[in-house]
């Protein structure tokens, strides 16, 4: 087990190697640059040269990846090529919007989807199923920004009952993006809590545990949904980078200023400094997941770590 | 039975209605005939097949034609310049909403085609040879595809578009790329499953070479379940290129695209919600229907998984 554990960690480092190798690199053979915009005033090569100078460009790539890299285990992802606000405090400020918003879409998700798998599941081919197959098909085969501007269109434009424009302080504004962000992740609980309750159903100790007269509430949690809860907690990694692209979607619909925001406005500026940053800050969080479900699988599942 | 002269077998079997002998690719098309829903989609997508290789001659207006006298014009408006009406209206430019619509409809299923393309021409081989050989190319396949699952798709493609140019092909090409690990991790296990059985090992042992063990055995074999993951990813692709354009970081905002068209009527939304309306719309529509077609297609082919 422990052996495990380790061996799983560690394999974290080459992951993350190559995922900034390659970022690193993508971002270094792009045509153009931050003076290439419109706006920008004509640099004198001198200029260009104290710049490059400041920022560490004039090194061979190789020694910049390194350079790079070690500040980012350090914690500074370096400065952004468009304001004065360094990656890492962009970060800092951006993330708690994001991460209330997917906690919120991830636990609302989770406590709709859950129940609504299982009862589809009990009742298989009834009403309840009949309907958790329409959202789960609404939730994995219309993109959210369809479904967004249906219920903007809805609330907002036709009916006035909820803002459009984020805000902090105002709850009501919260209401769309959670519920936006997480239908996508409903639909994948609802298919995957369904399938598995499905399986779970036709075991024998399920049988066992009716046939000896066990009533159908106590079967139902104590043997049913224990287990079919067990391949749920794999959903968790496709969760967290479903969330993080969902975050683009949602936060530049609304005008959340969150980290989504800033990565879709960082690629119109061409601001590799918080581009690359920020792809790193997001391979962590999805890694971090994965690890998290394996882990937590592995206490689950001992098969799993020893095979 | 036993009581039949052995001349009335011969002639009782020739007798046997031909029906009786389906293939299971004839069954898995009954199955699929009896699906309303997927029957239903699949006639949708044709229409949209239709009307984006026709758009050529039956669009009412150029795509690009940008009237200055009707702007933001309501749908059913005549338009006098040109002595035509804007069936859906026209945007803030004077475009006529509906011409956009057809036009934009190549853009979606082009996606969903070539993307899928690319997926098939990464995934299978290098699947298969995975599966079959093992060693080195098993281990480098798992490994890349480890990598590969921490990044998200979307974070990706937009990564690949933004260096090497906004353009329609390096979207589809980028698509293609970042997820043709899922094929190639599917045909993998399939090929695992396949090889142990013994019409391999029989076709193995009068001789057959390795290619031919592949191409006429295990191949054929495991392409159901490589049809449906290309129809059930096609949505996919379509839904991830709408939100690359919606997002302003796909192509070029003139070209008509579904995503570019919303992306660009979301401005106005209080004041024209017809024109974010019917694209968003088209692009539910297209991908409910595929989403139905693949699925009618995974039941067809494996009528358990229901």
């Amino acid at each position: 087990m422990l052996g495990y554990i380790v061996r799983r960690v560690l394999w974290l480092i080459p992951v993350f190697v190559s995922v900034s190798l390659i970022t690193f690199i993508l971002m270094h053979i792009t045509p153009g640059g931050p003076w290439d915009t419109a706006t920008a005033r004509a640099a004198t090569p001198a200029v260009k040269a104290a710049i490059k100078a400041k920022y560490g460009l004039d090194q061979p790539l190789p020694i910049q990846y390194v350079d790079y890299m070690w500040k980012a285990v350090h914690g500074d992802l370096g400065p952004s090529f468009s304001s004065n606000v360094s990656v890492t405090s962009q970060i800092e400020q951006g993330f708690p919007y994001t991460a209330a918003l997917g906690m919120s879409a991830l636990l609302i998700s989770m406590l709709i989807g859950i129940p609504l798998g299982m009862l589809a599941a009990l009742r298989h081919n009834g009403f309840i199923d009949q309907l958790s197959i329409f959202v789960v098909t609404l939730g994995i085969s219309v993109p959210s920004f369809v479904l967004a501007i249906t219920l903007i269109l809805m609330f907002s434009v036709v009916l006035h009952v909820l803002p459009f424009q984020f805000s902090r302080t105002n709850w009501q504004s919260w209401i769309m993006p959670v519920l936006i962000l997480s239908l996508g992740p409903i639909a994948l609980f609802v298919r995957l809590t369904r399938s598995s309750t499905l399986e779970v159903l036709s075991e024998d100790y399920v049988r066992t545990a009716r046939a000896k007269g066990l009533p159908a509430g106590v079967v139902n949690i104590r043997h049913v949904l224990r287990n079919a809860l067990i391949p749920v907690i794999t959903l968790l990694g496709p969760l967290a980078a479903g969330l993080i692209t969902g975050s683009f979607v949602v936060e530049t619909l609304f005008g959340v200023p969150g980290i989504g925001k800033m990565f879709v406005a960082s690629v119109n500026k061409r601001d590799y400094g918080v581009l690359m940053g920020s792809t790193l800050f997001f391979t962590l969080i999805i890694v971090f997941f994965n690890l998290l479900v394996d882990l937590t699988y592995s206490f689950i599942d001992p098969r799993i770590a020893r095979g | 039975m036993a009581s039949q002269a052995p001349a009335f077998q011969g002639v009782a079997l020739r007798q046997i209605p031909k029906e009786t002998f389906n293939t299971p690719t004839q069954l898995a098309l009954q199955r699929f005939r009896r699906n309303s829903l997927a029957v239903g989609g699949l006639v949708i997508v044709v229409l949209f097949a239709v009307i984006a290789l026709t758009a050529g001659f039956t669009a009412p207006f150029d795509p690009n034609y940008q009237s200055s006298t009707a702007q933001n014009a309501q749908p059913g408006t005549f338009n006098e310049e040109i002595g035509k009406v804007n069936t859906l209206g026209s945007d803030d430019l004077g475009r006529d909403v509906l011409t956009r619509l057809m036009y934009g409809s190549r853009v979606s299923l082009a996606v969903g085609l070539v993307s899928e393309g690319v997926i098939l021409l990464l995934g299978v081989p290098i699947g298969l040879a995975a599966g079959f050989f093992g060693g080195v190319v098993d281990n480098a396949l798992m490994r890349f595809t480890d990598i590969m699952y921490a990044f998200p798709d979307l974070l990706f493609v937009i990564i690949i578009v933004q260096v090497f140019g906004r353009s329609l092909f390096v979207i589809f090409i980028a698509l293609g790329v970042t997820s043709w690990v899922t094929m190639a991790r599917l045909v993998r296990g399939q090929v695992l499953q396949v090889k142990q059985m013994d019409y391999v090992l029989s076709a193995r042992s009068i001789g057959a070479r390795s290619m031919a063990l592949m191409a006429r055995h295990i191949l054929p074999n495991i392409l159901g379940p490589i049809i449906v993951l290309v129809t059930l990813g096609i949505p996919g692709a379509i839904i991830a290129e709408a939100t690359l354009t919606y997002l302003g970081l796909g192509v070029d905002p003139s070209t008509p695209t579904w995503g570019t068209m919303v992306n660009a009527a979301f401005q106005s939304i209080y004041s024209h919600p017809e024109q974010v309306l019917f694209p968003a719309f088209a692009i539910g529509v297209l991908t409910l229907s595929f989403t139905f077609v693949g699925d009618g297609v995974r039941d067809a082919f494996d009528p358990r998984s229901k």
